[in-house]
């Protein structure tokens, strides 16, 4: 069983005379024990709204609504009363943010905010807990920690107030770490330090790990299943290796081809995707990447495109994804297209090697933006 | 390489900062060395990378090199015309030919100008373009090249997505027909997919254009991609400069090592692979950098010899230019690394550096 | 299956409209600034407060059923020692101490309270502005003179701010005798600081941001920046502290003209004026204080739910 199941999870805003936002609409996916899962994507897809949500740490205000599943361990924490997700988080769950300084409160010692975990959730107290708290930090790598502990926040530098966040999240061992894109605002040195330290501390205490980044290097260095996020829902779900050697889903595809790569050649072309990522559909109305999908086809539009599973524990939420080398189509692809249209009235019927031409929408965008 | 063929020249770059402390009368209590000696040159119609982490200087000498931020010491050459004793008169005269691109869009457009305004100022500036039809033809020419639509002359900044912006502030840069663009960040406060469009159009515009880009940025990767040359900065100086294959293929300085082991790779493989140098400890403070040579706090192979004491000078091995004492036994294998315990940095302004600190703070970092 | 391909078509068409987008003309900070007022249910109220009150301060004069300055209660013999008589069927609001229409006074005396108002803030916004403009420009893109001029600038405004606003009024007043315009100068000065300090503060920071350094790396002259970039980017502040200082200048203009600092002639109608002459009469007609206090207070009102308003709808970080 699943340590973590997240079904369906839905975030909406809504406010009086604006737009409702589906800030997450209908996130699944399950982490094992264990486990490192990445969620990927791009601003605005929901991968941080959707841990503050399984966290409960969303700001309370009208016209939030949460929906779906997030059963953690047999409980589903979204219909958690405070006082008991208080306990679970930080025992069971923790997390890591981003901006370091900002989740360490400044006017308090370091050594005070980790023994002050240490009190809340193991009951311990006084030199206990301050050695405790001295070993923790030595743990995860900062130096000399008994002097550490009587300083605050401002006088560590971003790695080192990284590390003092980690060493809070591991404070009482959790089953399962969220580290949202614990290293986006660090440099690359010491990016490369944090990641192996939660890649040790993962390795070492069979701690599951739940990945947030924009960042398809992290990923591929760390992550056993990779969630890709497109605009509030999870469009493919894959093992590390398959994900990054045949992406099916255009938008994984295009992720892909986007990013300059250390190891290619000067002056190789990258394959962007074109349009924003403000050119999106409504999900109800098809699959939210049509607009700026080069695969596109008479189906992406309509209705919202069913997630397909494949082989090897991996689906994907595409009608017309990108072909596999060896793969025929018929087996893996033709199977699962809705076949409401007739074939052979639309050109493009779904058949992945087909270029991609939708009437009335002329040929699929190149790479001008819309705005 | 014969001289005509050097656009930009750089020769021994200094720029300080002064630490003020005090209330009333300030007092200069140190100096934060942001750029400290740096000399280098870009071939004409080539791109020139600055790689390096927040605070190594980067911005400062892009800066510098345009004259925004005045330099406290060393020349500036632009085809033969040194910049540092220009009169201001001419030095506005000459910035037609050298453009910037900033790393925030929205922040380096005034949100009170719509685009044709943003265009046009520059022109007005130099006095290009007859009259408004010629300047329109100038702009609209402009706008096509860098992927815009006409109608966004009429827009103003806030109306437009991240990568548009981008494109907006490009095509103020280009609108002069500059010769040499300094790109300061140019994609690094963009969505992914959007940075492979600006990376495409720059490359794009450089074939058609012929222009002399400076990047800057401290993604590798992004740098790799578009750069013929890379210069790798730490703490104010160059300490590895390279055709940007041979970079790759052949790292010579071990801060250039460590950093190129610690930049994530799309490709499981070869993230299992590689083997990582991760260097121990933070970058040193700029206004106390460390003796000799400045990486030997947190190098892998530092000797007890020479690195605490003797500033290393960049020199030349096998067409790569690197500032470290014991490159070849390095490379060759004779030197193995060891591990080093990391010292403890303080954040600027904070714990034991000096209170006041009035570097200007770097946009173009990755803080 | 025509139903669905027509279902389909449709949403195609929806979809192509998300690609060409109709070519309408850009809209400025500016112009959103004023859509998200219009918006603003605080907005409206404090607009159609103030609009009643110039609409009052215009017209009323013109309109008021007796003369504002005409004794008629003293004539009639209605005013005796210790009696004032209160409303009685064409006098609304009653009889003042002189014998005078309440009610007419009020109204006339709407516009001595809104010219007073408006003068005083533009006395201070003028001189706050020049002072805070030139040391902002000075001392964000002045070099090492420009700081100079910033410090020498901002240390007199120091002094200005030190002094309690009432007592350099109160100076202000004995110095330059009794009268309205003392009452207006003395407001606009008590107000120079604030303005001054807002726009250097805003200025400086303009002055440091990225597309001034663009402007700078594009070519154009300082001057130039100054006034097309710096300037416009930093009004927005200078505004709404405006619109507020209205209120609060309104405020202590009827303290002045309560302390006695204020026009000589009595008998020109002014809100503080009045309140000023309500209190020796407060126990036997304390609605003479009470019409003039609300009065003032509802204005005061109209122009800080504008001024707040306008200061939501030009917070750049509520831009989208």
């Amino acid at each position: 069983m699943a340590l973590l199941e997240v079904d369906d999870l839905s975030v909406t805003f809504s406010r009086r005379g604006q737009r409702t936002v589906h800030a997450v609409d209908g996130v699944s996916f399950s982490v094992d024990a264990g486990e490192v899962v990445g969620l990927v994507g791009e601003s605005g897809c929901g991968k941080s709204v959707t841990s503050l949500a399984i966290m409960g740490l969303l700001p309370k205000q009208p016209g939030l609504r949460v929906g779906g599943k997030a059963v953690f361990d047999g409980t589903d924490l979204l219909q958690l009363d405070d006082r008991s997700r208080r306990d679970i988080r930080g025992r069971d769950v923790a997390m890591i943010f981003q901006d370091p300084l900002s989740s360490l409160n400044p006017v308090i010692p370091i050594g005070l905010q980790v023994t002050e975990v240490l009190t809340r959730h193991r009951g311990m107290k006084g030199a206990a807990a301050e050695k405790e708290a001295a070993s923790l930090l030595d743990r995860v790598g900062i130096p000399d920690p008994k002097r550490r502990l009587k300083e605050y926040p401002h006088q560590l530098s971003g790695g080192m107030r990284q590390r003092a966040l980690i060493a809070m999240a591991v404070a009482c061992q959790p089953r399962l770490l969220i580290a949202d894109e614990p290293t986006t605002a660090l440099d690359v040195t010491i990016q490369a330090q944090i990641l192996e330290l939660l890649k040790d501390l993962v390795r070492d205490s069979g701690t599951a790990l739940v990945m947030i980044t924009h960042d398809l290097g992290v990923v591929a260095g760390m992550c056993d299943t990779v969630n890709v996020l497109y605009a509030g829902r999870v469009v493919e779900t894959a093992r590390r290796r398959p994900l990054f050697r045949e992406p099916r889903h255009p938008y994984t595809v295009g992720l892909l081809g986007s990013v300059p790569r250390l190891d290619a050649g000067r002056g190789e072309r990258l394959n962007p995707i074109p349009g924003s990522v403000r050119d999106v559909l409504p999900w109800p109305d098809g699959c939210a990447f049509a607009p700026r999908c080069t695969r596109r086809v008479d189906e992406c539009v309509g209705e919202p495109p069913e997630l397909v599973l494949a082989h090897d524990g991996r689906s994907y939420r595409c009608v017309n994804p990108a072909p596999v080398p060896g793969l025929t189509p018929a087996e893996d692809v033709r199977a699962v297209v809705p076949t409401d249209a007739q074939p052979g009235s639309v050109p493009a019927q779904a058949v992945p090697d087909d270029p991609p031409t939708v009437p009335g929408l002329g040929p699929a965008p190149r790479e001008e933006e819309k705005p | 390489m014969t001289e005509s063929d050097i656009l930009v020249e750089v020769r021994d770059l200094k720029v300080h900062f002064p630490i003020k402390r005090g209330v009333i009368f300030d007092r200069t209590v140190g100096q934060v060395k942001a750029v400290d000696g740096v000399d280098l040159s870009i071939p004409r119609g080539k791109t020139y990378g600055l790689v390096g982490e927040s605070g190594c200087g980067k911005s400062t000498l892009g800066r510098a090199l345009l004259q925004l931020t005045p330099p406290t010491a060393g020349e500036v050459s632009f085809d033969g015309v040194e910049l540092t004793t220009l009169p201001a008169g001419k030095l506005r005269a000459m910035r037609r030919r050298m453009q910037m691109i900033f790393q925030d869009p929205m922040s380096s457009l005034d949100p009170r100008q719509n685009v044709e305004s943003i265009l046009t100022e520059g022109l007005q500036a130099h006095g290009i373009g007859a009259d408004r039809d010629d300047r329109r033809r100038i702009i609209g020419e402009t706008l096509d090249a860098v992927g815009l639509p006409r109608w966004a002359l009429s827009r103003y900044p806030h109306e437009f997505s991240g990568g548009q912006r981008q494109r907006i502030g490009i095509a103020r840069a280009l609108v002069l027909g500059p010769d040499l663009i300094v790109a300061d960040e140019p994609v690094s406060a963009l969505d992914v997919s959007i940075q492979a469009q600006v990376v495409n159009l720059l490359d794009e515009l450089q074939e058609s254009l012929g222009l002399t880009y400076l990047v800057i940025a401290h993604d590798l990767a992004v740098v790799r991609h578009i750069s013929d040359v890379i210069g790798v900065m730490y703490l104010g100086a160059l300490v590895e400069e390279a055709p940007s294959d041979r970079l790759y293929t052949e790292p010579l300085h071990p801060y250039t090592r460590a950093l190129m082991s610690a930049v994530p790779v799309p490709d499981p493989d070869v993230e299992d692979r590689r083997e990582r140098i991760l260097l121990a400890g933070d970058l040193p403070s700029p206004a106390n950098p460390p003796s000799g040579c400045r990486f030997h706090t947190r190098c892998p192979w530092a000797q007890p010899t020479r690195c605490a004491d003797e500033r290393p000078a960049l020199r030349e091995i096998r067409g790569s230019r690197v500032a470290c004492h014991w490159a070849e036994q390095i490379a060759s294998g004779e030197l193995k690394p060891h591990a080093v315990s990391a010292e403890v940095v303080r954040p600027e302004g904070e714990g034991e550096a000096p209170s006041v600190v009035s570097a200007p703070s770097e946009p173009g970092s990755y803080v | 299956m025509t139903i669905t391909t027509g279902k389909k078509k449709q949403k195609i068409d929806r979809l192509s409209e998300l690609a060409a987008r109709e070519d309408e003309r850009g809209v400025s900070l500016w112009q959103e600034a004023f859509r998200r007022l219009r918006r603003n249910p605080a907005a409206i109220v404090g607009t159609v407060i103030l609009a009643i009150f110039v609409l009052v301060a215009v017209v009323g004069p013109f309109l008021v059923p007796y003369s504002p300055t005409d004794t008629i209660g003293i004539r009639d013999g209605l005013i005796k020692p210790g009696v004032i008589p209160g409303i009685d069927g064409d006098h609304w609001l009653g009889y003042d101490h002189q014998g005078r229409d309440e009610f007419s006074r009020l109204i006339v005396g709407a516009r001595q309270t809104l010219l007073v108002g408006v003068v005083s803030t533009l006395i201070g916004l003028a001189v706050g502005a020049l002072i805070g403009g030139v040391a902002g420009a000075a001392a964000g893109l002045g070099g090492r003179w420009g700081r100079w001029i910033d410090s020498i600038l901002m240390r007199f405004i120091d002094m200005m701010l030190a002094l309690p606003s009432l007592l350099l009024a109160v100076s202000i007043a004995a110095l330059l005798g009794a009268s309205l315009t003392t009452v207006m100068i003395a407001v606009g000065v008590v107000s120079v600081p604030v303005f001054a300090r807002l726009l250097r503060g805003s200025m400086i920071s303009q002055a440091n941001s990225d597309y001034v350094l663009a402007a700078t790396s594009l070519g154009v002259k300082k001057p130039k920046i100054a006034l097309s970039h710096v300037v416009p980017n930093s009004l927005a502040p200078v505004i709404v502290q405006a619109t507020l200082t209205l209120a609060t200048a309104i405020i202590e203009a009827a303290a002045l003209s309560f302390l006695g600092l204020g026009n000589p002639d009595t008998s020109v109608p002014e809100w503080g004026v009045m309140l000023a002459d309500a209190q020796q009469y407060i126990d036997i007609r304390p609605g003479l204080a009470v019409y003039p206090a609300v009065a003032i207070i509802i204005t005061a009102l109209g122009f800080t739910l504008l001024g707040e308003a306008m200061r939501e709808a030009l917070d750049p970080k509520l831009r989208k």
